[in-house]
């Protein structure tokens, strides 16, 4: 028994782990890292290396620097709904925490965060829908005209935008609730004492001590919006097969040169864009966090 | 979740105030759902109702017509006997591969596993969007576009389960306790299977529902890896289904309506466990 050497089991069982990850992970992503130097088309024998000139190209690309600004206006169209409008719900559900209806609450507003992303947004196409949706009578009863939501181009970023901060609101208030639990009720009620009124106490005690939390919850949201697909795939495609205004977000146009283009290197080129976006990101906010520890 | 001994605010329970709160949060919460709730209404509708306005919550007429109209024309529950399987296999293997790693980066001290650990983490930072094409281009190699395995191969790991389970194997498997059964003469792999699997169950569960939740959304990689009516996932196969041209929105519906609520009802079922995985990870396509 005591013959076998003790680093086997440990090798042994991490070794199939490791293959996958090897094959998986880190294969592919150094494989999208090299391909963005080279001009290829999938079937030609022929791979040239090019260099940056695919990231050159890509600067003055019309699709490309489309669906970049349509993709940072609908991140930080999210970010500004769902940081305020999370931090206020989550704030209220905890002024009502411990009461059996706050799990009513919970729910509901977390619900449409874990559904499927189809249905959801196949769900509110139809609110949308010029014809027959809800959101066009509704508005035509304060006199406004209908609008056709999902076709005009800056419309249906607003669109968009709504659906995304539904979905990401639950999550919000989600971690602003933990965040919240963390707030020592001594702080509370010395503000209290101090004769502020509950609304202050949330924001000259909370909010402060929430910042991190913010933060955190700031880049995920960033994060996933500019991996969104499915949700612009599902709002651009007409009902009735008209050709709906497409929402070029960035996946989009990177599956499109790929796989309708067939320009490998060019697509590889743009994920590596996402890939610099999100460790921009990232970087940031590690930095910040840090920045808060020394001082 | 909640802590009925701790009310942590300063708004007394019943006050006017307090009411008045619970007024806007349940008008909010009952937004949140009301374009869920329109969704199976309508699958429910009559095309004349469909058209109504006011739209009715409760159909006047309720039919199923729409529901069968869908299963007629659709695959519909194969694509969800597709996702289930895809789902249950891609869970058992983020499960099992996150368990052992998890543990043997927490309990063992090789000179290389931090490499190791800190690789896996940091793979953890990009989007699968930036892999997905190289990936793709090796699926279509090996002639695995439109199998099952194909479409696992995006799917099989997960670092944040390999950083949770190691984080709860640092914190909460005491060394004494493997060092009791060695010493007893047990072997590794006993130890693990029948000591440390066991009093991970809490951080396993939460990490299945999550997986599974991933794997069941999934949207860019089914739909490059699946070209074959037969293949799809649920997912994808609603998302054509909806491009299609003669489709109306009672179909529409039914067939979102058939896929969102078994989905809705699991999770809010798994909520406690979601909300655990969820609160330590920002994943979501």
């Amino acid at each position: 028994m005591r013959s076998k050497p003790k680093w086997l089991f440990p090798v042994v069982a991490l070794v199939p782990v490791l293959g996958l990850y090897a094959c998986l992970r880190v294969y592919p992503i150094a494989e999208t890292l090299r391909l963005s130097l080279f001009k290829w088309n999938i079937i030609s024998r022929r791979k040239p290396f090019v260099g940056l000139d695919n990231f050159v190209e890509l600067m003055s690309d019309p699709l490309f620097l489309e669906a970049i600004f349509n993709t940072t206006i609908v991140a930080f169209g999210v970010l500004v709904i769902t940081i305020p409008v999370g931090l206020a719900l989550a704030a209220l559900i905890n002024s009502r925490q411990g009461l059996r209806r706050s799990g009513f609450y919970e729910t509901s507003i977390f619900l449409p965060h874990v559904v499927s992303l189809v249905p959801a947004a196949m769900a509110w196409k139809w609110i949308f829908d010029a014809r027959l949706g809800p959101l066009n009578a509704l508005i035509g009863w304060f006199g406004i005209p209908a609008q056709s939501w999902l076709f005009d181009p800056a419309l249906s970023l607003v669109c968009l935008i709504v659906l995304c901060s539904w979905q990401s609101i639950g999550y919000a208030v989600l971690i602003f609730l933990v965040g919240l639990k963390n707030v020592p009720e001594a702080l509370y009620e010395a503000a209290r004492l101090d004769g502020a009124s509950s609304f202050q106490a949330f924001r000259y005690v909370a909010i402060p001590l929430l910042k991190p939390v913010m933060l955190y919850v700031s880049v995920i949201t960033l994060i996933s919006s500019y991996n969104i697909y499915a949700q612009a795939f599902v709002l651009a495609s007409d009902v009735q097969g008209a050709p709906g205004h497409l929402v070029r977000v960035l996946v989009l146009d990177m599956l499109e040169n790929s796989f309708r283009n067939y320009r490998v290197g060019y697509a590889a080129a743009e994920a590596v864009v996402l890939l610099v976006i999100v460790l921009v990101l990232t970087g940031a906010q590690f930095r910040l966090f840090r920045d808060r520890s020394r001082a | 979740m909640s802590d009925p001994d701790h009310p942590s605010s300063d708004v007394d329970r019943n006050t006017p105030a307090g009411l008045a709160i619970d007024v806007v949060l349940f008008a909010i919460g009952l937004m949140m759902l009301l374009p869920l709730v329109f969704l199976i209404s309508n699958a429910f509708k009559t095309p004349p109702e469909l058209l109504a306005w006011p739209p009715t919550i409760i159909p006047d007429q309720p039919t199923l017509e729409n529901i069968l109209g869908v299963l007629h024309e659709t695959p519909l529950l194969r694509w969800i006997g597709n996702t289930l399987i895809f789902a249950g296999i891609s869970t058992a293997s983020i499960v099992s591969t996150s368990a052992i790693a998890g543990y043997v980066l927490g309990k063992f001290d090789l000179p290389w596993f931090p490499v190791v650990f800190g690789v896996i983490i940091a793979t953890s930072v990009v989007p699968f969007e930036v892999y997905m094409i190289p990936l793709y281009l090796n699926v279509q190699a090996a002639g695995l576009l439109n199998t099952l395995p194909g479409l696992l191969v995006g799917y099989l790991v997960m670092s944040f389960g390999i950083f949770l389970v190691r984080q709860y194997v640092t914190t909460s498997i005491p060394d004494e306790l493997l060092e009791a059964a060695r010493v007893d003469g047990a072997g590794e792999g006993w130890i693990f299977l029948r000591i440390v699997l066991p009093l991970m169950r809490g951080p396993l569960g939460a990490l299945a529902v999550l997986a599974f939740f991933q794997a069941w959304t999934a949207f860019a990689w089914p739909l490059v890896v699946t070209t074959n009516k037969d293949t799809y996932t649920l997912e994808v196969g609603l998302a054509l289904f909806q491009t299609g041209f003669t489709v109306d929105i009672g179909h529409l519906s039914a067939a979102a309506a058939v896929a969102l609520v078994p989905s809705a009802l699991f999770f809010s079922l798994m909520r406690r466990n979601f909300v655990r995985g969820v609160a330590g990870t920002g994943l979501k396509e």
